[in-house]
């Protein structure tokens, strides 16, 4: 058996390599919680791609306001330093390479790191890309926070994806539950395993070829 | 003295406003999701009766009311956007279903350039969104620099129908918080612009470090009415996304 995290823990990992400063987007989902997890204090600027950067957590319920909501269209706040712009310059920041992290949810990714977030490719489901191909092609990291394993336990992280691209290339690093992923040239490295799991248990469950970067005298037991 | 009129875009109803609109028009509307979006003005786009109209919006529509009603309606022959599907997109997933609606699906941020492309006389430019994608099958690309990018045409309309905060008799508007989204650049990219406002003030009174679309974007403006979540332009909280006021 394989140890896995809570989606709360994986966000807290994420949070923790968010460093002081960072401009950073947070996908729709999962990603979203990694504001939780940032320290009170910690100069962090979300970009939401609506227009916004500074967006603050949600208001009280009944201090809503419609004209203030994040690409969920949730309605949120705006934190003191807060500037907002228009759609064109909201992706002009991203794709000219002026945001320093984003967080995504993925489907699959490659070990070449294409990623695949957008569409099941379901001949009946409606299509809906939003901001997902520029959000992946448009911040200087890209990381992907996910599950291992679909429900059907089958791995997210795979040699080609089979669903429709989002990106070519894109992703820099994965957070699963099970373990952190770098993408390397040479294909996945592991550089951080979540409680008793290997490098070789990893290698059986996703049938990819692994490489060992993790720092053996990091204890991060404390996770599991 | 020279026999011309006072700059005045100003209409006194949201009738006048949006007269003229013909079938077949592409018209770009403003939003993203319910923020920003002009639902009086697309009111009363649904009571003119134009038809047979292409629709760029980043989505397609939510609930029942505004862009949904304007679906419901059959007025809607082809819809350009980045996210049809939401969880209160009922009246587009039918009419998709049924094959009674085209979609043209753009990635958000190409959408934004290709609309500020057309405001900015650019015919078209190479993005890097999208390629190696499905979205960019059948397009040009070309490598610039050692990366790949995707050619993508500039998006213009006829009729911008957008929704600012304030705007004086020429035009000059000013947005609020999120709401503002699309409306700069639709508001630049279309041949006729129609925006509604809370209220429009004297000219001068638009403080003019703060003016976002200068007046030259816009033909017509017409006033109606503070939003629900104001007072007097302070904000006073509500209770729900919808707008209803607490």
């Amino acid at each position: 058996m394989t140890t896995t995290i809570s989606r709360d823990q994986l966000a807290a990992r994420v949070a923790r390599d968010i460093p002081e400063g960072a401009v950073m987007n947070l996908g729709i989902g999962a990603p979203t919680r990694v504001a939780n997890f940032l320290p009170a204090g910690l100069e962090v600027i979300l970009h939401t791609e609506n227009g916004m950067l500074g967006m603050g957590p949600e208001p009280a319920a009944d201090r809503i306001d419609p004209d203030l909501i994040n690409a969920g269209k949730q309605p949120v706040t705006e934190l003191p330093g807060t500037a907002y712009f228009h759609h064109a310059d909201s992706f002009a920041m991203m794709r000219g390479g002026h945001l320093d992290v984003c967080v995504l949810g993925a489907f699959q990714v490659s070990e070449r790191g294409d990623l695949a977030n957008w569409s099941t490719g379901a001949p009946d489901s409606i299509p809906a890309v939003g901001g997902a191909m520029d959000l992946a092609i448009g911040a200087r990291q890209v990381y992907v926070m996910t599950d291992l394993l679909t429900r059907a336990g089958q791995s997210k992280l795979v040699k080609e994806c089979s669903y429709p691209l989002t990106g070519v290339g894109c992703v820099n690093r994965i957070y699963t539950d099970h373990a952190i992923f770098d993408v390397t040239p040479t294909g996945l490295a592991v550089i951080e395993l979540f409680g008793d799991n290997t490098v070789s248990q990893l290698s059986a469950l996703t049938g990819l070829d692994l490489d060992d970067a993790t720092i053996t005298d990091v204890n991060h037991k404390e996770l599991a | 003295m020279n026999g011309w009129a006072m700059i005045s875009k100003v209409k006194d109803s949201v009738e006048e406003a949006v007269s003229g609109i013909p079938d077949g028009a592409v018209v770009m509307i403003g939003g993203f999701g319910r923020a920003g979006q002009p639902v009086e003005l697309i009111d009363a786009l649904l009571a003119q009766g134009a038809t047979e109209l292409t629709v760029i919006n980043n989505n397609a529509g939510n609930g029942d009311t505004g862009l949904a009603a304007l679906l419901a309606a059959r007025r809607v022959r082809r819809i350009i956007c980045s996210f049809p599907r939401q969880s209160d997109s009922h009246v587009f997933d039918a009419l998709y279903r049924a094959g009674e609606i085209e979609l043209e699906l753009v990635p958000q941020g190409n959408l934004a350039e290709r609309i500020r492309a057309a405001g900015a006389g650019i015919g078209a430019f190479f993005t890097p969104t999208g390629f190696g994608t499905a979205l960019a099958e059948g397009k040009e690309t070309r490598e610039i620099d050692g990366r790949q990018y995707v050619l993508e045409h500039a998006l213009r309309a006829d009729i911008a129908l957008v929704s600012a905060f304030r705007a004086d008799r020429w035009g000059n508007l000013v947005y609020r918080k999120t709401a503002r989204n699309f409306g700069p650049i639709m508001a630049a990219a279309a041949t006729t612009t129609i925006v509604q406002v809370d209220d429009i003030l004297e000219l001068g009174a638009v403080d003019p470090e703060s003016v976002v679309t200068p007046g030259l974007y816009v033909d017509r403006v017409v006033a109606v009415g503070e939003r629900a979540w104001l007072r007097d332009g302070e904000f006073v909280g509500s209770d729900s996304i919808e707008g209803a006021a607490s």
